[in-house]
């Protein structure tokens, strides 16, 4: 089966969540070094649960459907609950079956998500 | 087609396969994949210490293979041939046991921008930690050295002075494709400072074209066995014998050593002063083999098939995608080989990739080990589709009707 599906291409095309926040609580950018692709994500915090997120960048279809889901599902969680995801859930969100360098460019996103949780917990301390 | 596929296993079986990434390595004939496997079943047994007959043969083809391969590129002698793991380990060596010793601060080392990670890297460092200079020729728009006046000849004053102590360059552009004129920029470096020590990057050039080490005039030279045929695990170093001389041990160890005392150790002689350990037996022996299914093919035809195949290549391509399509080193007055990296707007080299290898099509993406040269490009990635004797214009066909596919996906 193709990884191709049209709802990984829908959101390649049409990708949710794309931007940059006019206000934010945090912001990271992540790269994969291997093909030089580059996510910027931002996002706002409310009482522990992520209230808005944005991401822009560049990237194959894989990374940026990823980041459109992923945003897509983060949005109104707890941060605790998003520190907690793993390579499965994103997995489970594009429903694809991935080789391992297509994996990295599928959790891209995560990192960068993850990445921005922690830069907030090192201002709040 | 040049040669049948069907002397390379892979490209036989029902997969249907179609290869086009033999720049990062080629496929094997069936010749080589038999000259390793005799080995292993008949004479595996180490080289250079037994006494009995199945370790003398073992050591009679393994030294025949440093022979064959002195004789290939035109070494006068088998001892300046030294077998490593690959084309990047004898880079190294020469970084390491050369470079350490005779660079320091404030000397020159010279390369360029287009070199693959493998001739760029180990000079960085050598260059960071003796302190000396670290001076990178660049490219022009086209992607030539930057080093032509407008009339094509060659002006290397401004690059190499009397400080330089190493020049490090490619003969074949594994991104661009193109063919530096090595013979002439050597002499035009000798002519300059005749001292410098020039280190030729061969690992594109000794599959597809002839190379004479002594006709170049360069003082070493490098190529792993895995691109022209040969197996994995076997790189080579020529050098000319009075620098290998002078030098001192890469590695140290067993074979390497003619005494060992508690207080001091006596080296072997050239070669073997350079190759400590227990080597890659069946896969020098496996080189041999694919020096000799070269020789039979001939380079000649080998690069004129591949040059036909990269230009049919070139020319479908902008048919089908006209200006949307960039090809790298595309504008270059140099020769070519059979190699084409390009972009085409819309379509992330990765999804390209990946698009292909679902219809069983190998090409490859990314930065291809040569990030300074995508840098300077402005491409953030590339992909590449890569020919040798084996490919057809039928691979070529596919490749290109399946990549028209991948773009109405993407776009
Ligand atoms: C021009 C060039 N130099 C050096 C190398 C390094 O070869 P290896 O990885 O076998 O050491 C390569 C391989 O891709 C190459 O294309």
């Amino acid at each position: 089966m193709s990884i191709y599906q049209e709802l990984i291409l829908d959101h390649y095309h049409s990708p949710h969540n794309s931007g940059v926040l006019q206000k934010y609580d945090a912001d990271v950018s992540v790269a994969n070094s291997s093909c030089g692709d580059k996510l910027r994500i931002t996002l706002k915090v409310r009482q522990e649960k992520i209230t808005d997120i944005a991401f822009t960048g560049e990237g194959c279809a894989i990374s940026i459907a990823a980041a459109s889901m992923l945003t897509d599902e983060v949005k109104g969680k707890d941060l605790e609950a998003v520190t907690g995801m793993t390579k499965d859930d994103v997995l489970k969100l594009l429903n694809i079956q991935l080789t391992p360098t297509r994996l990295r460019c599928a959790l891209l996103p995560l990192e960068g998500i993850s990445k921005a949780i922690l830069s907030l917990k090192s201002t709040m301390l | 087609m040049l040669q049948q596929k069907s002397d390379f296993p892979i490209l036989s079986q029902k997969n249907k396969l179609t290869y086009l990434d033999s720049a990062a390595t080629s496929l094997k004939p069936q010749a080589v994949i038999d000259a390793m496997d005799e080995y292993y079943t008949s004479y595996s047994a180490n080289i250079h210490r037994g006494l009995y007959p199945l370790s003398e043969r073992a050591s009679a083809e393994y030294e025949e293979t440093r022979q064959v391969i002195a004789d290939f590129i035109g070494a006068r002698s088998e001892d300046e041939i030294i077998f490593t793991r690959n084309a990047t380990e004898s880079v190294n060596l020469v970084a390491y046991s050369y470079g350490r010793e005779h660079v320091q601060k404030g000397d020159e080392i010279v390369t360029t921008v287009i070199e693959h990670h493998a001739n760029f890297v180990p000079w960085q460092q050598l260059a960071f930690g003796t302190g000396a200079d670290f001076k990178v020729i660049d490219i022009t728009d086209q992607g030539d050295l930057n080093i032509f006046d407008k009339n094509g000849k060659l002006q290397l004053q401004d690059v190499i002075t009397p400080k330089t102590k190493i020049f490090a360059c490619n003969y074949v552009s594994n991104v661009l494709g193109t063919v530096q004129p090595v013979k002439d920029i050597i002499k035009a470096v000798r002519a300059i400072n005749p001292e410098v020590i020039i280190l030729i990057d061969a690992a594109q050039a000794v599959p597809h074209l002839e190379v004479n080490v002594q006709d170049l005039d360069c003082d070493f030279l490098v190529f792993s066995a895995h691109k022209m045929c040969g197996p994995t695990g076997v790189g080579v170093l020529w050098g000319r014998q009075d620098l290998l001389e002078n030098m001192s041990p890469f590695l140290f160890g067993g074979d390497m050593i003619n005494e060992v005392h508690i207080d001091k150790s006596v080296w072997a002689t050239v070669p073997h002063k350079f190759e400590a350990g227990t080597p890659d037996i069946a896969g020098v022996i496996g080189l041999k083999a694919a020096v000799k299914y070269l020789q039979d093919v001939g380079l000649e035809k080998i690069s004129k098939h591949e040059d036909e195949l990269a230009s049919y290549t070139r020319e479908k391509l902008h048919e089908a995608f006209g200006n949307a399509l960039s090809i790298v080193g595309e504008y270059s007055r140099l020769p070519h080989v059979g190699v084409v990296a390009f972009t085409i707007r819309g379509c992330h080299p990765h999804d390209i990739a990946g698009i292909l290898a679902e219809e069983q099509i190998c090409i490859r993406a990314g930065f291809h080990c040569a990030m300074p040269l995508h840098t300077r490009l402005g491409a953030k990635a590339t992909s590449r589709a890569s020919f040798y004797m084996y490919s057809t214009k039928e691979d070529a066909d596919l490749f290109v009707s399946k990549l028209k596919n991948a773009y109405s996906v993407l776009t």
